[in-house]
């Protein structure tokens, strides 16, 4: 380090040598410890977003053992506990492992590179995020292979969650595993907030930050909002079952309900959590295909936000059934049919940019088309579970089922196979297979309109959920063969989507820069990009940066070369307010996650392990805000 | 390295069976096997059944089969006697020595055949397989440290602590000796 | 009112086909299920309608002839008349939902309002759930014309039906598709629901709400008789159990009170006297036993006491070993309860 002169600043020297300095200030070590230590939000972000995959094909396993069993009446396949295993893990794995964690992943990789810096705010917090989820995903996977599995639903509803009903750790398995990825989660938030506010490229001001930035700002304040109502949730009924508390007790002054109330305070948010940043993917995307910026910019922003605060007054509509006051129950009607007007601007923006656009058929636009029309179909059946009489009849049916399948998948999941085809060339270098992309794309989008749309008709038939059999005298034999056949399709849609995925890392045509020539920053850097994101800070005029200056973009120097530094805007404007510096790498976040895992798994099984694993999450802590005296340490 | 984290995780998966494991159905000859204990002359202690060994002791490491006892614990209203802290006709459990043993062969045969001054036989009444769930379940109330696999409360109003909230066996008075 | 019977025509090729114990909403035998089943095609057809005007737009906008005045290389070319109209349009249409959804709101309370609407004393039935099967009491002025069954509501055509519901356990929800909405029982609350049944018949219920291992095998069947015929039923259930009528039956009759299923189920007029299951006074009477997983008849009631965990796993009977001469005892003498 001899060699660099003290505050070396990239005015000073050509771009060669920035380019040399920068990758040597920013670079991730080599070896096991340094892949422990990275703090790259990049490096990061691609374990986030393959580790959810991961946990997406483990969940999607779990889905085809559900319908095999359910296949036929009667059927022989699993037993009633392993089904109840099974569908509460494909539940909560694919909420709180793959979905919500997807999308922030994605986010972790692609904010800063939208925003124009060079790492993700806090970014040693980012690293423990990653561990914390990882160690929760393991938790729950694990106590699964040794029949631990929980069994008690993913809303995991007292008292059958409860201590006299849930005899064993399965149940809290489950609770604990929310802690450890609603942390993970809180963490990822305050990290988007802070780079989104403080951290945007000069000139970016709030109306040209990228639609997919402002869903994932909406998404983090819902985020810091729900997650801490499932957090007091379940550790209350940890304390319940392991201690003895009595905060779900009808007979010492508890409450059943208080349960379902908290859950859903978080649970009815966490669809938005999950479905507004694929609203954000969209509105990224589009342009690329449309070749038109996006309609409406003032309109899409404006609906997120109110979906973002209408999302905390709908959660009643879970619980239509529990006998609620009805004036109460028609509150939340209203309320839950009014988020329709806010999905709708954002549908009806998008037409907008559709009809004034030069279509390009390529596989992610082939995806937003498939959003259209499943997504669109959700929120129909969505107004419809929304009257409280009308739910009496399909709440906990397939109807149901089939309802937030269309919405999270259809809402959710294609856009962000959509997202993964439009962005894999940034991350990997590579493209993905355009003449896969389009089987993969037609045989999911077909397999899962045959495997779920005729859940709306069972459901109407009387076919409850989570039932692990049914009758052979039901009428509903041919049409649960129908969906499990279905089901098969969509599997091969997605195991080719996986094949090429893998495949492509290797052997893909190089992607260049700016494959799909999209207007947004994340593109004005090399693909993948280097560890620094942007030789300089790019300077932004205006909402499609790449378009308005097709030579060269604008950008702002003077940043120091021998330490990690990055610019602090101002929130609205962003105006340079000053230099400062980003953490370097360290294997503390690492130990503070593990000590952090095992003071919580411990305390699944007695409270002492939080007295006696606070200690050494205390070092881990510690250690890692002690004061070093390196450059980053430099005001 | 690897050949102990492979051990650790073999020795984990047993544990985790045991404990976890929910045996909805015993087939009927193990259930006729685990009636077979042999107690010794004066009825309190003896030898459980071979099968009993052979499981491995379902019934006291394993959460379900606990949660079962407990379950039957209030069903047949065993609290009616053996009401927390006593004062009902028959001893209060909440300590560590019990008059008839509290080995499980001795709490089998008391709970299957009855004891003098009260206790009556729960043969016709209960199966074998729920006598030992009992078993199990009684021997986590009284001086047993709680363990892991122990229930814990009930949704009703509470008179003690649960189970898994159980005493360590070291802060009860050491019993009289015979 | 002719809307209404269009639609109830559309659906009903959906419906179970009307036969003995369909469970589904599509087939309403009452007039909650059938306000209900107006309301669902209602909300069908006019989302059916949006959903269809959305694709095609959608579909109109990706394959309409572009004008050439265009150039595609040029995607931040604007044309400001164009955006206001564009702009308008879109408010037009965010307009169009905001009266649709205020529509659908209406209605929906509308039908809230209709099912709340009771005529008539109600009989009053107390439903409780217990893992996994129903308690079924029906009340009286006078205590001691209080009827205890289990895993069948008996009512009477024509009359209201209010369900007193609570849970003994865990939270059950109590749904029978085609006459009524679901209503949850929850354990330290107490809810009810009523309905009337129109037209005498056999309906499917089911638990709705997930209950544990059996869930799926937590079913009912609602009865609905014309009402002399249901009053002379209930005058029956009120009888202490049949005495046996040879000696199988009455061998049966000594190993139900002697074995172990005394000590959880009741036979009035003998001396089982159990609460912690079904009441098996007129156990033969019902349709179905172990909550609708079999029907009744001799030969499933002893396929039922011989493995119980074998049929429906994981349920609180346990298996009582029993002689092939004990079975076949009991079993006769279940079959006789009528």
């Amino acid at each position: 380090m001899t060699g660099i002169p003290h505050d070396l600043r990239d005015t000073e020297v050509d771009r060669d040598t920035v380019e040399r300095r920068l990758a040597e200030t920013w670079r991730t070590r080599r070896g096991f410890w340094g892949a422990i230590a990275t703090v790259d939000h990049k490096i990061i972000g691609r374990r986030y977003i393959v580790t959810a995959f991961v946990f997406l094909l483990l969940g999607g396993v779990l889905g085809l053992l559900m319908r095999w069993q359910l296949a036929t009446p009667e059927g022989r396949a699993l037993g009633p506990d392993l089904y109840n295993q099974v569908f509460t893990m494909h539940g909560a794995n694919m909420m709180f492992l793959f979905a919500v964690p997807v999308m922030e992943a994605m986010a972790v990789y692609l904010v800063p590179l939208m925003v124009g810096t060079r790492n993700i705010a806090f970014p040693r917090l980012n690293a423990f995020s990653y561990w914390i989820y990882l160690a929760g995903g393991l938790l729950l996977w694990v106590a699964f292979a040794l029949d631990m599995g929980p069994d008690i639903g993913w809303f995991g509803y007292v008292p059958l969650s409860g201590p006299q009903y849930a005899p064993g750790k399965r149940a809290d398995i489950w609770a604990q595993m929310i802690t450890f990825t609603e942390i993970a989660a809180l963490a990822v938030a305050v990290e988007i907030v802070v780079t989104v506010f403080k951290q945007r490229a000069p000139g970016m001001t709030l109306d040209r930050i990228p639609l997919f930035v402002w869903a994932m700002l909406v998404t983090s304040f819902i985020v810091m909002l729900a997650m801490p109502a499932i957090m007091v949730g379940s550790t209350s009924l940890i304390l319940d079952r392991l201690v003895g508390t009595h905060f779900f007790n009808p007979a010492e002054g508890g409450d059943v309900l208080l349960w379902q109330h908290l859950f859903w305070f978080f649970g009815h948010p966490e669809v938005y959590i999950i479905f507004l940043p694929a609203t954000g993917m969209i509105s990224s995307m589009l342009p690329a295909f449309v070749r038109r910026p996006v309609f409406g910019y003032l309109a899409l922003v404006l609906s997120m936000v109110t979906i973002g605060i209408l999302s905390f007054g709908l959660w009643v509509h879970h619980m239509f059934t529990t006998g609620l006051p009805r004036l109460g129950e028609s509150f939340f009607t209203a309320s839950s049919m009014a988020i329709a007007v806010p999905a709708g601007v954002q549908i009806f923006c998008w037409i907008a940019t559709l009809w004034d656009g030069r279509p390009v058929f390529r596989t992610p636009f082939l995806f937003i088309l498939a959003f259209f029309f499943t997504f669109v179909l959700g929120g129909m059946t969505g107004v419809m579970v929304a009257s409280v009489p009308l739910d009496t009849q399909v709440h906990d049916t397939y109807f149901v089922v089939a309802h937030f399948h269309y919405v999270l998948i259809g809402g959710a999941v294609f856009p962000l196979l959509g997202a993964v085809y439009y962005w894999y060339p940034k991350i990997v270098g590579r493209m993905m297979s355009e003449r896969l992309g389009r089987w993969v794309a037609g045989l999911i989008f077909v397999g899962f309109n045959l495997a779920f749309f005729p859940m709306h008709i069972l459901g109407l038939q009387g076919m409850p959920r989570r039932v692990y059999t049914y009758q052979a005298d039901l009428p509903w034999g041919p049409l649960n063969m129908f969906v499990s056949l279905s089901s098969l399709m969509l599997a091969a849609g997605f195991l080719l989507f996986f094949i090429d995925a893998v495949r492509s890392a290797r052997s893909g045509p190089p992607a260049g820069d700016n494959p799909w020539d999209s207007p947004s920053l994340e593109w004005a850097t090399t693909s993948p990009p280097p560890p620094y994101n942007f030789a300089r800070i790019p300077v932004v005029t205006g909402p499609s940066p790449l378009w308005e200056n097709r030579d060269e973009l604008p950008v702002a120097s003077g940043l120091r070369l021998d330490r990690r530094e990055i610019v602090i805007t101002s929130v609205a404007d962003a105006v340079p307010e000053a230099r400062e510096s980003s953490p370097r790498d360290s294997l503390w976040p690492f130990w503070a996650a593990l000590t952090t895992s095992v003071l919580l798994i411990g305390s699944i099984f007695s409270p002492w392990a939080v007295v006696w694993g606070s200690i050494p999450v205390a070092i881990a802590l510690i250690g890692w805000f002690w004061p070093k005296g390196t450059p980053e340490d430099e005001a | 390295m690897k050949r102990r984290a492979a051990l650790v995780m073999a020795v984990a998966m047993l544990v985790g069976c045991q404990r976890e494991q929910r045996d909805l159905r015993l087939d009927p000859p193990v259930a006729a096997a685990l009636d077979q204990v042999a107690p010794t002359a004066n009825g309190i202690g003896g030898a459980p059944p071979d099968v009993y060994v052979a499981l491995g002791g379902p019934y006291e490491s394993n959460a379900y089969n606990l949660g079962e006892g407990k379950r039957l614990y209030t069903w047949f209203n065993c609290k009616g006697c053996h009401a927390d802290g006593g004062g009902a006709s028959g001893p209060a459990l909440m300590d560590g020595w019990w008059r008839y043993g509290a080995d499980p062969v001795s709490l089998f045969v008391s709970l299957r055949d009855g004891r003098p001054n009260g206790m009556p036989a729960y043969r016709d009444k209960l199966t074998t397989e729920q006598i030992w769930q009992l078993v199990g379940y009684v021997q986590t109330i009284g001086m047993a440290s709680a363990t892991t696999a122990a229930p814990s409360r009930n949704d009703e109003m509470q008179s003690r602590p649960a189970e898994n909230r159980a005493p360590a066996a070291a802060d009860l008075p050491t019993p009289p000796s015979r | 009112m002719r809307l209404r019977h269009l639609i109830v025509s559309v659906l009903l090729p959906l419906a179970a086909g009307g036969c003995a114990g369909s469970q589904s909403a599509l087939d309403p035998q009452g007039p909650n299920a059938a306000s209900l089943a107006w309301l669902i095609g209602a909300f069908t057809i006019v989302c059916g309608i949006v959903w269809l005007l959305v694709m095609i737009v959608v579909g109109v906008a990706l394959l309409r002839r572009r004008g050439a005045a265009e150039p595609a290389d040029t995607p931040l070319a604007e044309d400001p008349g164009r955006e206001r109209r564009k702009g308008a349009v879109v408010l037009a249409a965010v307009l169009a939902t905001v009266v649709i959804v205020t529509g659908l709101t209406v209605i929906s309370y509308l039908a809230t309002h209709s099912l709340t609407a009771a005529s008539g004393e109600p009989l009053v039935v107390r439903l409780r759930g217990y893992q996994w099967w129903w308690e079924v009491t029906y009340t009286s002025p006078s205590p001691d014309r209080f009827v205890t069954s289990a895993n069948e509501i008996r009512v009477p055509v024509g009359r209201p039906v209010r369900l007193e519901l609570s849970a003994a356990d865990v939270i059950h929800s109590f749904w029978v598709p085609s006459l009524a909405g679901k209503q949850d029982l929850i354990p330290g609350r107490d809810n009810q629901l009523t309905f009337t049944a129109e037209r005498p018949g056999i309906y499917r219920a089911q638990c709705a709400e997930f209950c544990g291992v059996q869930h799926a095998r937590m079913a009912l069947v609602v009865v609905a008789l014309p009402p002399d015929e249901f009053a002379a039923w209930l005058d029956g259930q009120l009888r202490d159990a049949a005495t046996p009528a040879n000696e199988e039956e009455a061998a049966g009759r000594e190993v139900a009170s002697g074995k172990a299923c005394a000590a959880c189920h009741t036979i009035r007029g003998t001396p089982a006297a159990g609460t912690l299951g079904p009441d098996l006074t007129h156990v033969a009477s019902r349709q179905t036993i172990a909550a609708g997983t079999l029907p009744t008849t001799r030969g499933s009631l002893a396929a039922w006491i011989a493995d119980p965990q074998g049929v429906k796993p994981g349920n609180k009977m346990p298996m009582v070993p029993l002689s092939a001469d004990e079975l076949r005892a009991v079993s006769a003498y279940m079959a006789s309860l009528k």
